[in-house]
This record gives C-alpha cells, structure tokens and sequence, in this order.
C-alpha cells in the first residue's frame, strides 16, 4: 500500500514545523527521512501515525485520504515506532506486544500476520517474553516496540529512529528485517550511512521543508549534506555492498 | 426493597454512632422484605471475573499462515541476506535472525514450561476474593457492639432473602442485621469496589500512579458543599438528602471547573489535569476552612473533619440503589475499556497509533471518574487511601494488564472496605473511627510490606 504526502504543512503552539512537504513511499518501499535535529523528521511522521493534524496538504494512504479515516481505521493499516516512553506502568513484554491487537479487537476478520509469540522470535526476543518492559534496556525496548508493531500487521510502517539506542548488530538486524517483510515503511534515520545502505530512497529534510529526494547516491552527496548539516562529506564506495558511505569531517577543520 | 419502619433518619454530621442498635433491636418487626434486588446485584459482581481474553493464554504456537512473504529486496551485505523468517517452527534446519542455527528446530521446541504467574493466577484470585467478599459481608454483618452469633446471622439473612419467617424473639436481632447493619455492609462493599475501580481509572488517565481519584479536586469540592449544608443549613428544603445532594453538587461544580481549567486545544493533558486538580484542592480545602471557622456552630470543625475522613455511619437502604447502580456501570464501562486504558497508559502517541484517541477517551475516564467518585463522596465522604493502594495492591497480585487489574479491583477493594468498616465500628465501639483513619492504618504497612517483597519497579526506577 503506498503511502503520498502533497503540500503537508503543520504549526504547534504558534510555530511552522513542516512546511509544503511532499514525497511518495510506493508500495513495499522503504524510504528514509534524514535531516538535522528539528528539521521536522518526527513532525512529518507524527502526521502519518495521526498525532498531528496537518494544516494544509494532502496525505493518502492506498489512495484514500487518511483524514477521512477513523483512527481505528488507520492504526489497522497503520503500525508505528514513535520516540515515547513512560515509566509508570511495568507491563509485561508480552503485554506491550499484544497491544498491538488493539485494532483490530472486535473485527475478527482474516487474523494472519505475526502472533505475539511468533513476533517476539522474529526481533529475536523470545526470551524476554515474560519480563516486565521497564526492566528492559533501551535495545531491547526498541525491539520489543518493533514486535509489537508486527503484530499490529500494517500495511504501512512509520519508523522514528528504529535504531536508537539499538547496537550496530541489532541495528543492521532491525534494517534488515523491515527489508524482509516487505512493508512499505516509512522511516526517520540519524544515521545517513544506514540510510545509504538501506533505504529505496531518502528525502532531506532543512528547516521543515524537503530539500532533497532520491535514491540514496543521487542525494547524499558531498554538496547536498554540506549545506544541510554544516559537516564536510566524502563520499566512499562500500567495497563489498557498494553502498554509498560517507565519511564526515567538521566544517571548520582544514585539510592537512 | 426498602424496609418498612425505617429506623430514625439523620443526616446531621455529627451522627458518629449511626442509628443506635440499643434502641432498634426493641423495635419490632412485622413484615419480612422480599429478595432485596440490591443484595442481587452486589453479589452478582462475581459473575464479572470471566472477563479474560483469548488470547492471552499460554499457547505459543504460532500461526501456520506465517508472516508476509519474505521480500525480494535483499539487503545489500550483512548477514542475515539469505535468512527465512517463519513464525513457525518449521522441522527443519533453521537460521534465525541471529544468525544461529538450530538443528531441527529443536531450540524452538524443547521450551521450557514458562512460569506466567500474574496471568494463571487470575482466576484463582478471583474466586478467593469473592468467596471473601461473600465470608467479609456476613462476618461484616455479625460483627459488631451488639454481637450475633455467624450461624444466626447465616440464618436469618438466608430467610430474608428467602422471604420466610422470623421468630419474634429474634425480631430485634433481625433489625440490627437487616436494617442497620446490612445495608452499612454492602454500601461498604460498593463504595471500596468503585473507589478502588475509579483509582485504576484515574492512574491511567493521568499516566501516573500515584493519583487518587481525588486528585481531580473530586473530594475537596464536595467538602465544600458538605460544610456549607451541616454549618448553614443550606438545601435544608431536600431533608435528609441535602447533604448528599450538596456534596454531589459540589464535587460535580470542582470537577467541571478543574476540567474547563486543565484542558487545552490538545484535550486534557496529564500532567496538566494532576497540577490543576491539586492546585484547586488547595483552593477548596480553604473555602472549607474559611466556612469552618466562619460557622455559627461550636463543634464545626469536629464535624465536617469526621464526614471529611469518611463514615458509613446512618447509612440505610435508601443510600444504597444510586450508588450501586453508578459504581456497577462505571466497572462495566471501565472492564469493556481494559484494552483502551492499556493504550493509553502507554502514552499519547502510543494510544493513537494503537486506534484510540487519547483526548476523547481522557474525557470519558474523566467525566466517569467524576460521576462514580462523587456519587460515593456524597453517600461516605472522602474515603482515602482505597482509590489510590488499591490498584497498587491489584498490580502487584495480577501485574499492570488492565484487563486482568480491573476485574480484581472492585473485589479488592469491596472486601477491604467491608473490613475496614467493621473496624471502624468495633475497634473504639461503642465510638466510631473515621474510615480514612483505618484505611491508612491497615493499608500503609500492608502496601510497603507487598512492594518490599515484590521488588518492583513501582511508580517508576
């Protein structure tokens, strides 16, 4: 199910977030969103998962306008991975996973997909089953939350910093499962060598607006991360996937 | 349902004794009420304890259908390019995202008989505390100055409820237990079962477990309207629900502005709706005392104190059907929502990616909180402590599930109020006790002790 962003712009408490933001996830896609901090990353994907309501523009999801579904509507096609955390309720892994069924209790139509148990295996945290969610460190909450998003079985994932907090092992690992499933995703990534590596394509977010989209070798350029992030870029051939890799320098430093 | 000489009505506040059993048990009795409908419906809360969903139970096997199938956009390098992920443990060589192989599927097989404690003991906890709900009201009804012997009352409330007949020289025992300690016993149960209920409530509602359902300024405001009818007589034209009927009104005016005050263009935000709720309490609590001191009556203080600290005292049949009916529509509501109210206490964010929509369904715990604790306000005054430990209690036995907490809640919290009721009465008989005074003595210790022992992350590490 592909998902198309047109013109979305949104304001909080006075101020513009994003601003005249448009891009397209065609259907099992992974595209990634990079940017600085506060470039409108997780506000572009708080429109998607609905806990923003965008002032202007359009967002559709299959085709049909996502504001005219209702929020159970949405979170049945919709899973998402979002950068909230509370601390008062020690739910069990095995509970936070099975929140995942929330919406779809009720309609108890075709229940493929991922059980709980078989979604904890697949984040390889069967382990963890019984464990209470406060006690896990933040990787493997991270992978927990993932699980519980398979469970929810979407046809769109939304993806805030799937990797934080994650090891470079588990961070591979998540990228590569999301690959695997085959759902189109939708993903914010700090890490721009991951997004090289992973991502079908990467939009660069500046200040709210898209200033870049692409395939990962067309966009990531020396120029492009230059003027976006303030840091000097080279830009490598990975010798055995042949990925773009970056490798980064602070503006001010000279070359020797 | 209602007896027919109802024993002599106060609803003054300073009635500590409640009706006096001395002089009832002289009164007679001539006609013997049929099956109370109330005493049906308290113990048909029982019949609420099945609510357990499906899938929660043990089975791990997993679905044949599998997951989606595995895309052909291979990875570009690392490991994990050629594994197939299946949700079935399939008998063959299986490599799983760590890279490990398990020989026959064995590591996935040969699992070990998983300990689930919180959710195998459910059901037997539901079945102890309401077979102790059932023991507690009769030991709640023999208990008390006037002594009757368990096999009397067993007796005696049984032909009750049969319809039958009474010896006349039981007839003033069958008073005291029929008219003055029964209803007392169940407004008991109800009252801690809805404290306790709306406690769990709240916490979700403000993601934070140490509110009570007080904290909405539920109690403070109903104090309000409470002082202004036993200090001036105001609403005197109602009679003997004017207190009641103030301090609903009060508690309903406290809410609502604590309401209009804490909710922004995002609907009620948590931390909000606890520094609003507080805030305003403080800002009642003074009127109270402001109304106290400016009070022509000597022993004031004395009293509203005692209505504030909670008392079952001159409670009749007539307390018990509004009650009743609220309480068990707000745990209705609220085990229907177990699901919702985990989405919720999972944050904002979470609940909406989850299909619930956090504004409206805060409004609905509020508004709900609002009407079940001011409804119980008005019938036992501020009755602390249950609405904040309980829940607590309920976690620690069963875990945070709310589907599983909000079935053992009002069972919990109905059994310890029929308790701490007799205490109330007995422990300084023929005086009686504030609840709230009992409630903190039993429920501290008895909370530190469970966390202690538990170990838990409670309220956060």
């Amino acid at each position: 199910m592909d998902l198309e962003l047109n013109e979305v712009a949104v304001s909080a408490a006075g101020k513009r977030l994003i601003e005249d933001v448009g891009l397209r996830v065609p259907s099992g896609g992974l595209v990634g969103l990079v940017g600085p901090n506060g470039s409108g990353k997780s506000s572009t994907l708080r429109c998607v998962y609905r806990t923003l309501r965008p002032e202007r523009g359009s967002i559709r999801l299959g085709g049909r306008e996502l504001a005219a579904m209702s929020l159970r509507e949405s979170a049945r096609l919709t899973a998402a991975l979002t950068q909230e955390s509370q601390a008062e309720f020690d739910f069990t892994v095995t509970e936070v996973v099975e929140m995942g069924l929330t919406p779809h209790r009720g309609s108890e139509a075709d229940r493929g997909g991922y059980d709980p148990a078989g979604a904890l295996r697949a984040v390889d945290c069967e382990h963890l089953a019984e464990r209470g969610f406060l006690t896990l460190s933040g990787g493997e909450k991270q992978r927990v939350l993932i699980a519980r998003a398979l469970v929810q079985r979407p046809e769109l994932l939304v993806l805030d910093e799937p990797t934080n907090h994650l090891d470079i092992r588990h961070q591979l690992e998540v990228l590569s499962l999301v690959r695997r499933l085959g759902i189109t995703t939708l993903t914010a990534l700090h890490d721009l060598n991951l997004a090289a590596a992973w991502c079908d394509h990467v939009h660069v977010l500046s200040r709210g607006r898209v200033v870049a989209g692409g395939p990962p070798s067309e966009v990531l350029t020396p120029e492009t991360v230059g003027a976006v992030f303030g840091v000097r870029a080279h830009v490598v051939e990975h010798p055995e996937t042949n990925a773009p890799q970056l490798l980064f320098a602070p503006a001010e430093t000279t070359k020797k | 349902m209602t007896a027919p000489s109802a024993p002599p009505q106060r609803a003054q506040l300073h009635d500590r004794r409640g009706p006096r059993e001395g002089a009832l048990a002289q009164s007679h009795v001539s006609v013997i009420p049929a099956r109370g409908a109330l005493v049906r419906s308290a113990t048909r809360r029982k019949g609420t304890s099945v609510v357990r969903q499906s899938f929660t139970s043990d089975d791990s096997t997993s679905s044949p259908s599998a997951t989606r199938s595995a895309s052909d956009g291979v990875p570009p390098g690392v490991n994990g390019s050629n594994s197939v992920e299946r949700t079935n443990p399939a008998p063959t060589a299986r490599q799983d995202l760590t890279g490990e192989v398990h020989p026959g599927g064995e590591a996935l097989e040969r699992k070990p008989p998983e300990k689930r404690p919180a959710r195998a003991r459910l059901p037997l906890l539901c079945t102890l505390f309401g077979a102790g709900l059932l023991v507690s009201v009769v030991c709640g009804v023999a208990l008390g100055p006037t002594g009757i012997p368990f096999g009397k009352t067993v007796e005696l409330l049984y032909q009750a409820l049969r319809g039958g007949v009474v010896p006349a020289e039981d007839a003033g025992i069958y008073y005291i237990i029929w008219d003055v300690r029964l209803p007392r016993v169940l407004l008991a149960a109800v009252v801690g079962a809805g404290l306790s209920t709306v406690g769990v409530a709240t916490q979700a509602m403000v993601r934070n477990a140490l509110a009570d359902p007080f904290v909405l300024g539920i109690s403070s405001g109903a104090s309000v309207g409470a002082s202004a009818v036993a200090l001036y007589g105001i609403l005197g034209a109602l009679g003997l629900y004017a207190l009641s009927t103030a301090a609903f009104l009060g508690a309903l005016a406290a809410t609502s502005l604590v309401y209009l005050v804490a909710r922004t263009s995002n609907g009620l935000t948590p931390l909000r709706l606890i520094l609003t709720g507080t805030a305003m309490s403080y800002g009642f609590s003074a009127v109270t005392t402001l109304l106290i001191f400016q009070s022509p009556k000597g022993n004031a203080a004395e009293s509203v104190m005692f209505w504030l600290l909670g008392s079952l005292g001159g409670v009749t049949w007539r307390s018990l059907p509004v009650a009743a009916v609220v309480v068990c529509c707000g745990i209705g509501y609220l085990l229907l929502s177990g699901e919702r109210l985990n989405a919720l206490a999972m944050g904002d964010e979470t609940a909406t990616t989850l299909g619930v929509d956090p504004a409206g369904f805060r409004r609905e715990l509020f508004v709900l909180a609002a009407a079940v604790t001011g409804v119980l306000v008005a019938v036992s005054g501020a009755v602390g402590f249950v609405g904040l430990m309980l829940p607590h209690l309920v976690r620690l036995l069963v875990g945070a599930d709310h589907r599983r907490v909000l079935v053992l809640a009002p069972l919990a919290g109905a059994v310890f109020l029929v308790w701490t009721d007799v205490l109330a009465r007995t422990v300084a008989a023929p005086e009686q006790l504030p609840l709230g005074v009992i409630t903190a003595a039993i429920g501290v210790p008895c909370f530190l002790l469970l966390m202690r022992r538990r170990g838990t992350t409670l309220g956060g590490r």
